[in-house]
């Protein structure tokens, strides 16, 4: 059958593409792989020539692939199912690109072009070793394109091509008319919980983190492969201060991403695919502070090939996690199973880069030179081996918890997360908040090999005061209030407040009491300040963080007067109701839900609050914002919501809506007739009005008088059985066409008045008036206070700058290449992080 | 010995100890009866909604008591209460994980995760079913 309106080339071109690709990264990896392994220079130059080629056609056709896509889904191509399953009309043209790393054909793909951009560059840079480096990147995008083959094999599909066509993958009536194209009017689009521009910038920033992970291991390789052990670690230094900064901002994005739109209740929930990020981020933090040390003492070589290891083989395992379906049931924002073919691979994909790059430790182990003197304890190295230790041991616990379903699955046990999971994590990790706090407050004033005791002394009395005064007055004055977890649990809070506090002081002094103020010199000791002050700001804003909305203030139906004063202390409803137009009490602020409105997006609603502090006794407005949280309304009843954050220096008010009505429903009760003159009174079902007076072409902004038109305006009084006295203005309006009523609502008292027309005495005026219980209009807010969570985005945005100055330092850039570097990712970071949104 | 060393197995020690601990609080994936012999036990419950039963949400009302029937995969049915506010999708959902007690008749439930929503473009029958509905009209 020849079916009407395909666009079959740009498929078939993009298949060709990831064929091309593929075999091209076979070629290189061979190639290098030969390169590495000849001994002759000639051959080897020969070899590395025939490999640059292969590499460059496979960033190529990498890049085509990407592009290919990209059209396919800003041309809305239908009949791919990639374009159907992630793209729709209304989407934002910013979303285009999020529509391709929505799924795991793009987000693979994002990975591999990654990996191209960092082996053009590695090419360029990585001088003597980059035969062996590349072998490993090229066997790496071999194992990504393959998921992206989308080839049968004796009835097996190899990888998921994204340039399959709808009608071959879903099995449906309508694919068997020619003309079915012209029944696909839209996509899915890409999904609602993910229309945010975090989902534009944080997937590649985080791909880019994990893509550069593999430039350690690949060294690490190099080292072992070349049996020059040691010589390595030098051009891997800024490689791995690289990755620490991109991984650690792409999580935190993610992190701010969640605190903003996602509703999780803050920015960080322990969820296995959050873990299965930060593990590998530990261990690059742990396998950086032992190159250090090897660089500077030559211990902690065969610490640092662990770890330079275990980072990229943790983010194969987190690829594993996350995408083949085995966190089903623990995970929010894992991908689902996407076929048995697929999960093989990729666990083919982590087997074959962890067993054999352990293998070739262990063979290589008594080889890798090491010191047989012992480390002095009075020595920086001692101390900051004992930190890589912590952060090791941290990150096999935190993985060991992740991967109880993948026990599950294996020994056929039925073991569930408990019931506070995020306790769970938190009890040990406060713990290990303390020992790095002090580790990163003393160690730096540590010299490497020995320090003289009266110097340590001397240098850490003035931090070590002023740590004492600061924590003293700031824990009288702002004392933490969590006490959900008993007495320990908040000792605890206090001590890593305080050992984070030593930390953050302890390093930006470092810079001037050691380093004299030479900030070229400084980006460790900022790092460490920034990475304190994160801390600080979680402990602070997660140890005092309280909800604020509560449904005993209004106790939910519309009795007014209830005092919420009576509120109890221990309140377990924290959703609060507001009616329309009816102001209600949310902590210290007096809220009105004015009105819902929405954008170009389909099914999007913005719900308009109007927040108000006012004096207690003058009732006079002291302050006034407004907030407008957002839902995303689906067809069936449900709902997605995305919160506004009012943000002041000191704390974020976070409030978001958790119930709200789908649509009006018609209402069905009629409005009572009444025909009445100027200043007359009539009753209703609920209390009575009185019309004070009718305005001809009255002057207000619900209507504006065209020529030719007659509009006349009652004003009414309408008393409520509880005596309250509320003013309503229903209005008619005549042309050549006839008459129109606009009716005024009063939605605080559901009440609804109609001006109907004029009564057969031309001195009476017929108003309609009806109380209905099926028309309230309402939302349900729910509403955090997270006290000084900037701390927690300064502290990320200082830590990254520090790690990214010290990478500037030892990758020998010069002076304007530094400076540019640095002041674009300092705006960049404190746009993203502290401007936007 | 190192004291790097002695360290480092003080250090495992001490992770292997915060295993344990961990494993004190562990819960356990259930069915509906293996619940109900467990009543007042913290446990986790994987069943689907009941769709022929009407779920009860009245946010006027109470805008933090929910209450459905839920299945599971061998027919065990119970009812459900959940003190909060509706969780979206809670309708389209195919499959739901329940963490509460089973007390006095019914699951007793402090948090809900529902199979997420991105997740059913992935699945090829929840597509034939979209793709139908949308070009029948």
């Amino acid at each position: 059958m020849i079916f009407e309106g395909e666009h079959l080339f740009p498929g078939q071109l993009g298949h060709f593409f990831v064929i091309l690709s593929f075999v091209a990264s076979l070629l290189a990896t061979v190639f290098y792989f030969s390169a590495s392994r000849q001994q002759d220079l000639l051959l080897k130059k020969e070899w590395l020539r025939y490999a640059r080629i292969a590499f460059g056609i496979q960033v190529l056709g990498v890049i085509s692939i990407f592009s290919i896509i990209f059209y396919l889904c800003s041309n809305h191509f239908y009949e791919y199912m990639y374009v159907y399953k992630h793209a729709s009309k209304e989407l934002e043209p910013k979303y285009l690109l999020a529509c391709i790393w929505e799924g795991q054909e793009g987000s693979f793909l994002l990975w591999t072009i990654w990996h191209s951009v960092i082996g053009s560059i590695l090419i360029f840079r990585s001088k003597e070793w980059e035969a062996p480096v590349m072998t490993v990147v090229s066997l790496a995008q071999f194992f990504l394109l393959a998921m992206l083959l989308g080839i049968y094999v004796f009835d097996v599909r190899l990888g998921n091509s994204p340039f399959t066509l709808t009608r071959n993958e879903i099995n449906a009536p309508i694919f068997s008319q020619p003309n079915y194209l012209s029944f696909l009017k839209d996509g899915m689009g890409l999904n609602v919980l993910l229309r945010n521009y975090w989902m534009v910038i944080h997937p590649p920033v985080l791909f880019l983190g994990f893509a550069s992970t593999i430039v350690p291991f690949a060294y690490a390789y190099a080292g072992m492969q070349t049996k020059r052990y040691g010589d390595w670690i030098k051009p891997v230094l800024p490689w791995a201060l690289f990755t620490a900064a991109v991984l650690g901002v792409g999580i935190m994005m993610g992190g701010k991403w969640a605190y903003e739109s996602l509703n999780f209740g803050g920015y960080w929930a322990w969820d296995p695919v959050e873990n299965a990020s930060l593990v590998p981020w530990f261990l690059m933090i742990a396998g950086l502070h032992t190159m250090l040390i090897y660089k500077a003492t030559g211990h902690s070589l065969r610490a640092s090939y662990l770890f330079a290891i275990l980072v990229f083989v943790f983010i194969l395992y987190s690829t594993f996690l996350t995408r083949t379906g085995v966190l089903g049931d623990t995970s929010v924002h894992s991908f689902t199973e996407a076929g048995k073919a697929i999960n093989v691979m990729i666990g083919l994909f982590v087997l074959s880069f962890t067993l054999p790059s352990l293998g070739l430790l262990i063979r290589n182990y008594n080889r890798i030179p090491t010191i047989h003197k012992e480390e002095n304890t009075n020595s920086r190295e001692f101390w900051m081996y004992i930190g890589s230790l912590v952060f090791f041991l941290t990150s096999m616990f935190i993985i060991a918890k992740t991967s109880v379903p993948v026990y599950n699955k294996v020994f056929g046990t039925s073991i569930a997360p408990p019931e506070d999971v995020e306790f769970s994590y938190n009890k040990i990790i406060v713990l290990v908040a303390i020992i790095i706090g002090l580790l990163t407050a003393i160690t730096q004033y540590l010299k490497y090999k020995t320090t003289d005791r009266r110097y340590l002394l001397k240098k850490m009395v003035l931090p070590t005061i002023a740590t004492i005064i600061i924590t003293a007055i700031l824990f009288t004055v702002y004392p933490f209030e969590y006490r959900k977890q008993g007495a320990g649990f908040l000792g605890a809070i206090y001590v890593a407040a305080f050992a984070a506090i030593y930390a953050v002081i302890a390093n930006a002094m470092y810079i001037f009491i050691v380093l004299k103020g030479k900030l070229v010199n400084a980006g460790g000791s900022i790092a460490h300040a920034g990475f304190a002050l994160m801390i600080v700001g979680m402990l602070i804003s997660s140890g005092n963080k309280e909800v604020i909305s509560s449904s005993m203030v209004n106790g939910i139906n519309l009795a007014v007067g209830k005092d919420p004063m009576t509120k109890k202390e221990d309140n377990p409803l924290e959703n609060l109701t507001l009616i329309r137009h009816l102001p209600t009490r949310l902590s210290s602020y007096e809220v009105t839900y004015l009105k819902d409105s929405s954008n170009h997006e389909k099914g999007r609603k913005f719900y308009e609050l109007k927040f108000q502090k006012k004096d207690i006794n003058t009732h006079e407005v002291s302050e006034e914002f407004t907030l407008a949280p957002d839902v995303y309304m689906m067809k069936d009843n449900n709902m997605s919501s995305n919160p506004d954050t009012k943000s002041y220096l000191s704390k974020d008010i976070f409030t978001y809506i958790s119930y709200a009505l789908n649509e009006n429903n018609e209402d069905t009760t009629q409005f009572q007739e009444k025909e009445i003159g100027i200043g007359d009174t009539a009753f209703y079902s609920a209390g009575y009005m009185i019309l004070d007076t009718v305005k001809t072409n009255p002057l207000t902004d619900r209507y504006h008088s065209k020529p030719g038109e007659v509009a006349l305006m009652a004003e009414l009084t309408i008393v409520g059985q509880d005596s309250s006295r509320t003013k309503a203005y229903p209005l008619i309006q005549v042309d050549a066409l006839g008459a129109t009523n606009l009716d005024d609502t009063l939605y605080a008292q559901n009440t609804y008045t109609r001006f109907i027309g004029i009564g057969k005495d031309e001195k009476k005026f017929r108003i309609g008036i009806k109380k209905s219980d099926s028309l309230i209009d309402f939302v349900t807010v729910k509403a955090y206070v997270f006290p000084y969570i900037n701390l927690v985005w300064l502290g990320l945005i200082v830590m990254a700058l520090g790690i990214i100055s010290s990478m500037i330092r030892r990758g020998n850039y010069n002076k304007v290449q530094s400076a540019v570097i640095l002041v674009l990712a300092g705006i960049g970071l404190f746009y993203m992080f502290l401007l936007a949104n | 010995m190192k004291k790097t060393h002695i360290i480092l197995l003080v250090g495992i020690a001490a992770l292997i100890a915060g295993l344990l601990a961990y494993s004190s609080d562990f819960s356990t994936y259930d069915t509906v009866s293996s619940a109900k012999q467990k009543e007042g036990k913290y446990v986790h419950l994987i069943a689907r909604l009941d769709k022929t039963r009407p779920v009860e949400y009245d946010p006027i009302k109470n805008p933090n008591y929910l209450a459905f029937y839920a299945i599971d995969s061998l027919g065990g049915q119970t009812k459900v209460v959940y003190h909060n506010s509706k969780p979206a999708d809670l309708e389209k959902s195919e499959r739901i994980v329940m963490k509460g007690k089973m007390q006095a008749g019914h699951f007793e439930c402090n948090d809900i995760m529902l199979k997420c929503p991105s997740k059913y473009k992935d699945d090829k029958q929840q597509l034939e079913k979209t793709v139908t509905e949308q070009t029948a009209n």
